[in-house]
């Protein structure tokens, strides 16, 4: 029987490749009073319901529709994630 | 060449531009609507600048799924002449008929100004009437044009003389000041400036002229 299960994309830039919106957030954070933050990467999150008999069949849909749309695999990288647990 | 077909996607916003470059420079061109399935009867096919599906996800991430988009990469297999301008180039890349990628510019400000490029390579369908180091001034008008690869696909584009086009200076933080690159056989070219914008001095330069003629020109699959 086929279940819904919420699940949760990530996309986030590739290690080396520059990101302009992560650099320039990391900018702005001192002069709010927030020091000592380093190293932020902005990415993207989607979060979807699919129908699948179990959640790593699930799971597995997800990678698949991020690999081919929801991510550019020349400079991103996109995991999956069930949106149930913590 | 003379029969040039301009796709047009839901956004794009330049292919009446490229439509009048083109017949102003003798070739019969025609739009083509992005649900087409074939190109037949083509010499040359151009993707125009714009914001075709919205730019959603990404520039160019869903026209790659447009029906027209399998005809492209049939044509251009087959050695037809493709040209992606600005969103044209995001879409090519999307599409993985062109190596890397159109990120956001660096400064994460929109650029709408002219430019001045060098030709490098003149084995494109569209430098093949210029010369290596020739200097041209044509505008730009985009958010996300800082080409990327990786350092692999950097080298092989040095290596097959795949990298078409610098800017003099680098507006937008593009890898190695990259404006255009080709495919292998050079059949197949994206640039992020608009060469269809600079077709009259009357209107700031006339240097996109030697471009577009050079593709209008190029024999029909020469590659």
């Amino acid at each position: 029987m086929e279940v819904n299960y919420p699940v949760i994309v990530d996309v986030t830039l590739r290690e080396g490749i520059a990101d302009p919106e992560g650099a320039t957030i990391e900018r702005a954070l001192p002069a709010l009073g927030f020091n000592g933050v380093t190293h932020v990467r902005a990415g993207k999150s989607f979060r979807m319901n699919i129908d699948a008999t179990d959640e790593s069949s699930a799971l597995a849909m997800a990678s698949a529709l991020a690999e081919r749309l929801l991510s550019n695999p020349v400079i991103e990288n996109a995991t999956a994630r069930s949106a149930t647990k913590g | 060449m003379n029969r040039i077909g301009v796709v047009v996607f839901p956004g794009s916003n330049c292919e009446y531009d490229a439509l009048e470059a083109m017949s102003a420079l003798g070739a019969e061109a025609q739009f083509v609507w992005h649900s087409a399935t074939h190109l037949d009867g083509f010499d040359g096919v151009i993707l125009p600048g714009g914001f075709a599906h919205g730019d959603y996800l990404r520039p160019g991430a869903l026209a790659r799924f447009s029906p027209v988009m399998d005809a492209v990469a049939q044509f251009a297999r087959a050695g037809g002449a493709v040209l992606g301008i600005c969103n044209g180039f995001q879409v090519l890349t999307e599409a993985g008929l062109l190596p890397g990628a159109l990120q956001k510019n660096r400064g994460l400000t929109f650029l709408c100004q002219p430019t001045t490029l060098i030709v490098e390579s003149t084995k494109s369908v569209l430098t093949r009437g210029t010369t290596v180091g020739q200097e041209m001034v044509i505008p730009i008008n985009h958010f996300s044009g800082s080409y990327t690869c990786d350092d692999e696909t950097f080298a092989s584009l040095v290596a097959n003389d795949q990298i078409v086009l610098r800017y003099k200076e680098n507006p937008n933080g593009s890898r190695d000041d990259i404006a255009g690159v080709s495919n292998v056989e050079g059949n197949v070219v994206g640039l992020m400036p608009h060469p269809e914008r600079a077709m009259s001095t009357l209107l700031g330069s006339a240097d996109g002229r030697v471009l577009l003629e050079g593709f209008v020109g190029a024999p029909v699959g020469a590659h």
